[in-house]
């Protein structure tokens, strides 16, 4: 335990973050359960702690607005929402990533309405999966401290200059309290470096046009190279991990393996989870089962061949979605996953285990359970039911 | 329309972007126009009200005097015709011009 280590909320090692990232513009509103992160940061604000000019909008659709036309204009610039302000800002979301401006927003997931519930579920971020943001998901406050922080880095790199959005578990990570090894203010500031802008509204030496009508002469190409944008950020985000294992310690990559390389069976699992998952494969590995974790990190771009590739060898697998899409074959990941095991000759047995929505506890015995079923079907490669609802009452 | 003279995705300004100034000069907004404006310069007085209130700045104008329409640019919607105190301005259906050029080689 270094000296810089504290016990604090998921929410206030976010807050803690960007204030040593100190950004130009923060514009944002609060929602629960991101207020107290929003909360924390305007108390450093107040404080004359950071330079930071802070926005306060009436609406999230707001927020984002008044950060595309902060970072439009030239200024490294973030926010923060969940669920429903995300929902509300949607239309915006799109329109920071298609003209490429570098925001990173801490999203700390939670449940979208209706019926309205305050709790954890994936279904807010997983609804903007396809708005071409960089997506990095956090197991834990560590996590959703330094994934903030690599998330400048990654968003600001000229051969990507693409927004990103950091989750991380609303009150399981943003309201409980855990041990966070901070970096020092100096590290922080020299890793994210200052800011370059990239054809800022506010130079008049030369003026330019954000935000034209494009018709379906143009926007077609423009989408093209959006999508080779995204799929080129994947070697910068590597590139950015290993440089902040350098400063911190910590290592990084598209995901995280945990016991998996000589598993039988496996489950993979976002977030907070996985960190529950970690417990349950350490306690099986004792009694001798092998079993194993993988905890994707990057989930936009999807790192589809190396999470294919890693799973290849399993008997059988359980893909954990912690949102539905509803009337589609299985869960955001179950189906990312599946269509890429694809890419492969052999393709394990596979499972998609829909849990957790709307903050309903996944315990232990929980994914014990998972995995004594993913037993039994390596034994007997027969899958009984395809997608199914993990917790819910029948 | 797409034409082969148009840019692939990896020789335009990345999100959109426009970063030449004034570029929209070049759109030739004249081949929406499905009326047009025709001026009759026997009845003009040349009091420029249509200049004033075109929309698409398509009223050219030189040394005091209307010198011709631009018909690249003029989207036909028939304020000129609409405003002017003298009715020298007639909108006609472009189809009466199908087979024949206009001064700047403009659109129909």
């Amino acid at each position: 335990m270094s000296k810089n280590t504290v016990a604090i909320t998921g929410n206030d090692a976010a807050a803690y973050a960007i204030k040593q990232i100190n950004p130009d513009v923060m514009a944002a509103y609060p929602i629960t359960p991101q207020t107290a992160l929003v909360q924390k940061f305007s108390e450093y604000v107040a404080d004359g702690l950071v330079k930071t000019e802070f926005v306060t909008v009436e609406s999230e659709h707001s927020a984002m607005s008044a950060c595309v036309g902060a970072a439009a204009a030239g200024g490294r610039v973030m926010t923060a929402t969940a669920a429903n302000g995300l929902a509300l800002m949607f239309e915006i979301v799109y329109i920071a990533a298609s003209s490429k401006l570098p925001i990173v927003m801490p999203v700390v997931n939670r449940a979208l309405s209706g019926p309205i519930n305050i709790h954890c579920d994936h279904s807010d971020s997983m609804a903007a999966r396809d708005s071409g943001w960089i997506q990095l998901y956090s197991e834990n406050a560590q996590e959703a401290y330094d994934n903030t922080i690599q998330a400048i880095r990654i968003a600001e790199n000229m051969k990507v200059r693409l927004p990103v959005m950091v989750m991380f578990d609303g009150f399981i990570t943003s309201h409980g309290i855990e041990m966070v090894d901070f970096l020092d203010d100096e590290v922080v500031q020299n890793f994210v470096g200052d800011y370059q802008p990239n054809n800022p509204l506010l130079d008049p030496e030369k003026p330019l046009t954000y935000g034209p009508l494009d018709l379906y002469d143009y926007y077609f190409e423009h989408k093209r190279q959006q999508a080779e944008d995204i799929k080129n950020s994947k070697p910068i985000i590597l590139d950015v991990a290993r440089e902040f294992e350098k400063i911190s310690g910590r290592p990084y990559g598209l995901f995280e393996s945990y016991q998996l390389e000589d598993a039988e069976t496996a489950i993979v699992a976002l977030s907070s989870t996985a960190g529950t998952a970690k417990e349950v494969v350490d306690e099986m590995r004792a009694k001798g089962k092998r079993v194993g974790l993988l905890k994707p990190r990057v989930f936009r771009p999807f790192p589809y061949q190396e999470i294919a590739k890693a799973l290849s060898h399993l008997k059988a697998v359980a893909i954990l979605d912690r949102s539905d899409s509803f009337g589609a074959f299985g869960g955001p990941l179950f189906t990312e996953i599946r269509s890429a095991m694809m890419e492969f000759g052999k393709i394990p047995e596979n499972i998609d285990i829909i849990y957790g929505l709307g903050g309903r506890d996944i315990n232990e015995q929980d994914i014990e359970g998972v995995y004594n079923q993913l037993d039994a079907i390596a034994k007997s490669g027969k899958v009984k039911e395809r997608i199914q609802y993990l917790g819910v009452r029948e | 329309m797409t034409t082969n003279k148009q840019k692939g995705w990896k020789e335009i300004p990345k999100g959109g972007l426009i970063l030449e100034a004034g570029n929209s000069e070049k759109y030739e907004t004249g081949s929406w126009r499905s009326l047009r404006p025709v001026r009759d310069e026997k009845k003009c007085t040349n009091c420029l009200i249509c200049w004033v209130y075109c929309p698409d700045s398509s009223i050219i104008v030189k040394d005091g005097k209307i010198k011709e329409i631009d018909y690249d640019h003029c989207k036909g919607c028939g304020i000129c015709a609409a405003e002017c105190p003298v009715n020298a301005i007639t909108m006609v259906d472009e189809s009466e011009f199908r087979n024949e050029k206009t001064e700047k080689g403009g659109k129909k």
